[in-house]
């Protein structure tokens, strides 16, 4: 086929070249094919790409809106007070690196679950939930969607919000997941858009998947109100849908763990037997260290022993156990009850700060006399901000004011701080007037 | 309403994570786990290497340390120190620029996004394991998309060694493009590795079939306690001008096994298709989970980018492997004392952790229930687990299991 001919072609100019090397060097390589050359430079990742733009950029008041990483307001990563004292405390305890068992320690996955469901939820007292550690919320997504890949006995078809994170679509790719779109943000209003949410739902075919993001909607900051995530369960319940929420951001939007939970905790009392991936590399700063977590609700303790024994062997074959040092934190923060009062602060510091940056830009913007409006700047919620700006008001932002973010208009509020909250609303305002 | 899953039907238990949880329920006082591979101390201790200890200690106290998201391809530096480790610092494909590595979630992630490449942008689906293997190569093949797995023969069990005649007839026989997997040393479960010879054998049949070598590296520096000389047979294949790739892993040599550092070492023969293979492996581990864990590839890293440090680990893994050697050396020994009946020397032979002793299901079966010694059925021993506390203790338990249950009227194989 056409590998094998253009191996051929690939062969006889290998041979080619490599003859006189061969004469000179004694070594006659006669395993000449080159494997590789049908192998098509893959796209660069959008948001990935932005930072590298970034890093080459020269000018001293270039400032990266782009990846959803917290910086502190000297525009520095933040490593909270919380993560600081778990460090010293396991460093202390000396423990060894010995095998982590399949789907992480128990210590770990009873914590997240807590953390997600509260500690009083019915669904742990009966442990119809299967929980797995994972390598943060990528991690979660790619083993929670495989597994509805080969498991699942509904409609493998999933339905992401209109706009969703960049790598949801991809991560369907990967699987052959087919994925479809419902509307949620509405551009006139830059907030939900409900009634436009519910109509395609309402159209799902039944028994599909349904992608939710918990809070912090990434990218456009906007989270639907209580009672919107109601008629969200209820319309979902009447479709048969398996949600599938992403939780990324518990604590970071409202400042609460507790308050940032609601939907996922509506939807548990509705009787939604969902999936949750949920990511400790925003609101614990573990970015790196890879520390998320996988939860199957099944109804029952069996079926959940069931699934486990099945999630097990999915997660062997892709990486045998999960990394610890990450989870050793987290599980320390979330036991310890000084560390998890002081990480609770920590995490409501960061919100505020965000919501702060959030205040000061959108009067930055709307004092310079900017005749749109930038309400939903301050109505948006989390690390980002949909700012309705155009592909060529980016452009320019980006060329004229060496300002980086997505083409979607998409920013990072964590990346403004006091030193740069002026520049980037006059910027602003500069490139809608 | 009942769960959506119940269709899901349990999956069969991993048989050394089943071993290992009924050694650890197990209360009896001289219970002996000779179950999973990792390394024990001579008091049957897991062993924290002092080189990492130090490091972490380090890492800990350094207040510059962040936690900053990995590139996707993980620490450049930590996967050039691993490519040169495997190749050869001096190899000239590193300063050709054709060899390069991507850091990976130890060595099974290595194999998964290896297979993924593969499977996905080379479109192989055929693939040759060695009979036996480590029991994960089979399904991280086929859940990366390979639709056709084949064995090789390598263990012979009359023999005690290596079916060559059987290995190169089956080779022979292999489909172009197909994968073979090759334990580069210290072959898990059987402890035999190729000779020099052989391994130039395997070479010419699978240049001569257009096969592609994937070689598995689980334990450089732990079979001979040469870093050097564990890497021949990888190095051998780069010489001779294959293309390959080789999974590499730390938790053994590096005894980092929860923190999951790995690399897959790419060898091409032409520099141009670096940058298209790295963008597609960035895609790969994108979908899978974004970028890899920092700590445990920094400690790998600092280590291996200093020389007195690389040194000091030198020093351990011969001391680890020397230790598996003394308890070869100690079992068989104590057999011979006994006057057990067999051959055993292949258990000095043989290299690495592992063992492939000869045993029968129904004597493994024995060991485990009458005398509270964790094995797998196949036979297959962790020789880490035998310290001097305890070999005598095994040797005596193996004696009697070969008595009671002699292998002549065993036909409990045929049941594996």
């Amino acid at each position: 086929m056409i590998m094998a001919q253009a191996l051929k072609k690939l062969t006889a100019q290998a041979l080619k070249n490599n003859y006189a090397e061969a004469v000179t060097t004694g070594i006659v390589s006669r395993a000449s094919s080159t494997w590789w050359s049908n192998v098509p430079m893959g796209p660069p990742d959008v948001i990935l790409g932005i930072t590298e733009a970034f890093k080459r950029d020269t000018d001293p008041k270039k400032v990266n809106l782009g990846v959803g990483a917290y910086r502190d307001d000297q525009g520095k990563p933040f490593i909270l007070p919380s993560v600081v004292k778990a460090e010293e405390i396991i460093s202390k305890k000396g423990l060894n690196h010995e095998y982590a068992p399949i789907g992480g320690e128990s210590a770990y996955t009873d914590a997240v679950a807590k953390l997600a469901f509260g500690e009083d939820s019915p669904i742990l007292k009966s442990k119809s939930n299967c929980t797995v550690q994972t390598l943060s919320g990528t991690g979660a997504l790619r083993l929670g969607l495989e597994f509805v890949s080969k498991h699942y006995a509904k409609n493998k078809e999933i339905w992401l919000s209109t706009p969703t994170w960049g790598n949801h679509p991809q991560i369907c790719n990967t699987l052959n997941l087919p994925h479809k779109k419902y509307r949620y943000f509405d551009a006139k209003t830059n907030g939900f858009d409900l009634k436009g949410a519910l109509e395609d739902i309402s159209k799902i075919p039944e028994g599909s998947i349904i992608l939710l993001h918990a809070c912090a909607h990434n990218p456009t900051g906007v989270d639907p109100r209580p009672e919107e995530w109601k008629q969200l369960s209820e319309v979902i319940k009447q479709r048969k849908l398996l949600p599938f929420i992403d939780m990324a951001y518990q604590g970071f939007a409202t400042g609460s763990v507790d308050n940032d939970a609601f939907a996922v905790r509506q939807f548990a009392d509705d009787g939604h037997q969902f999936i949750l991936a949920q990511s400790f590399a925003k609101n614990m700063g573990l970015y790196g260290e890879r520390a998320g977590a996988l939860t199957l609700l099944c109804g029952d303790a069996e079926s959940a022993a069931k699934i486990m024994s099945q999630m097990k062997i999915m997660i062997r074959t892709m990486y045998s156990n999960p990394p610890l040092y990450g989870a050793r934190l987290v599980t320390e923060i979330l036991t310890n009850p000084q560390l998890k009062q002081q990480w609770l602060s920590d995490v409501k510091l960061m919100a505020d700060r965000i919501i702060t940056m959030r205040q000061r830009l959108r009067a930055g913007i709307e004092g310079a006399g900017n005749k749109l409006p930038w309400q939903h700047v301050t109505d948006q919620i989390g690390m980002f901000c949909f700012t309705g700006l155009k592909p060529d008001q980016v452009e320019r932002l980006t060329k004229e004011f060496h300002i980086y973010l997505t083409k979607d208009g998409r920013i990072s509020v964590a990346g403004i701080s006091s030193n740069n909250v002026d520049y980037v609303a006059e910027a602003m305002h500069k490139v809608t007037s | 309403m009942g769960s959506r899953f119940q269709v899901v039907e349990q999956g069969p238990p991993i048989e050394v994570f089943q071993l290992n949880k009924l050694f650890t329920e197990d209360t009896f006082k001289n219970k002996v786990n000779l179950g999973v591979g990792a390394y024990r101390d001579e008091n049957g201790k897991p062993w924290v290497l002092p080189i990492v200890r130090k490091m972490e200690k380090k890492m800990a106290d350094d207040d510059t340390l962040l936690h900053e998201y990995l590139p996707v391809l993980g620490l450049e530096n930590f996967s050039n120190s691993s490519v040169s480790m495997l190749l050869g610092e001096d190899n000239p494909v590193i300063t050709e620029g054709r060899a390069f590595g991507v850091q990976t979630l130890s060595g099974t992630g290595s194999l998964r996004v290896g297979a993924e490449l593969l499977n996905k942008h080379l479109k192989y689906t055929n693939f040759y394991y060695s009979s036996p293997t480590w029991e994960n190569h089979h399904l991280v093949f086929v859940n990366s998309g390979f639709t056709q797995p084949r064995t090789y023969r390598y263990w012979d069990e009359k023999a005690r060694a290596i079916d060559f005649d059987g290995l190169i007839e089956d080779l022979s026989k292999a489909p172009e493009n197909s994968v073979v997997i090759l334990h580069a040393c210290a072959h898990n479960p059987t402890g035999i590795d190729p000779t020099q010879e052989q391994w130039q054998k395997i070479a010419d049949v699978m240049e001569e079939r257009k096969l592609f070598p994937f070689f598995d590296s689980a334990y450089q520096g732990f079979a001979t306690g040469d870093l050097d000389r564990d890497a021949w047979a990888v190095r051998h294949f780069v010489k001779r001008g294959f293309e390959l790739v080789c999974a590499q892993s730390y938790a053994k040599n590096f005894g980092l096994y929860n923190e999951r550092v790995g690399n897959l070492t790419i060898v091409l023969s032409d520099k141009a298709h670096v940058a298209p293979l790295k963008s597609q492996l960035t895609w790969i581990v994108r979908g899978m989970y974004s970028n890899p864990p920092a700590h445990g590839a920094r400690v790998v890293a600092n280590v291996l980018g200093d020389e007195k440090l690389f040194d000091e680990w030198r020093g351990h893994i011969k001391l680890m492997s020397s230790r598996v050697i003394e308890m070869r050396e100690a079992l068989r020994a104590q057999l011979i004392k006994l006057g057990t009946p067999g051959n055993w020397d292949h258990i000095v032979k043989q290299i690495g952790l592992f063992s492939y002793t000869g045993l029968t299901p129904r004597q493994c079966e024995h060991l485990i229930q009458e005398h509270h010694i964790y094995l797998l059925r196949s036979g297959r021993i962790n020789i880490c687990g035998l310290n001097p506390g305890n070999v005598e203790y095994v040797a005596r338990a193996i004696n009697d299991a070969i008595v009671k249950f002699p292998a002549k009227d065993d036909d409990s194989r045929a049941k594996l």
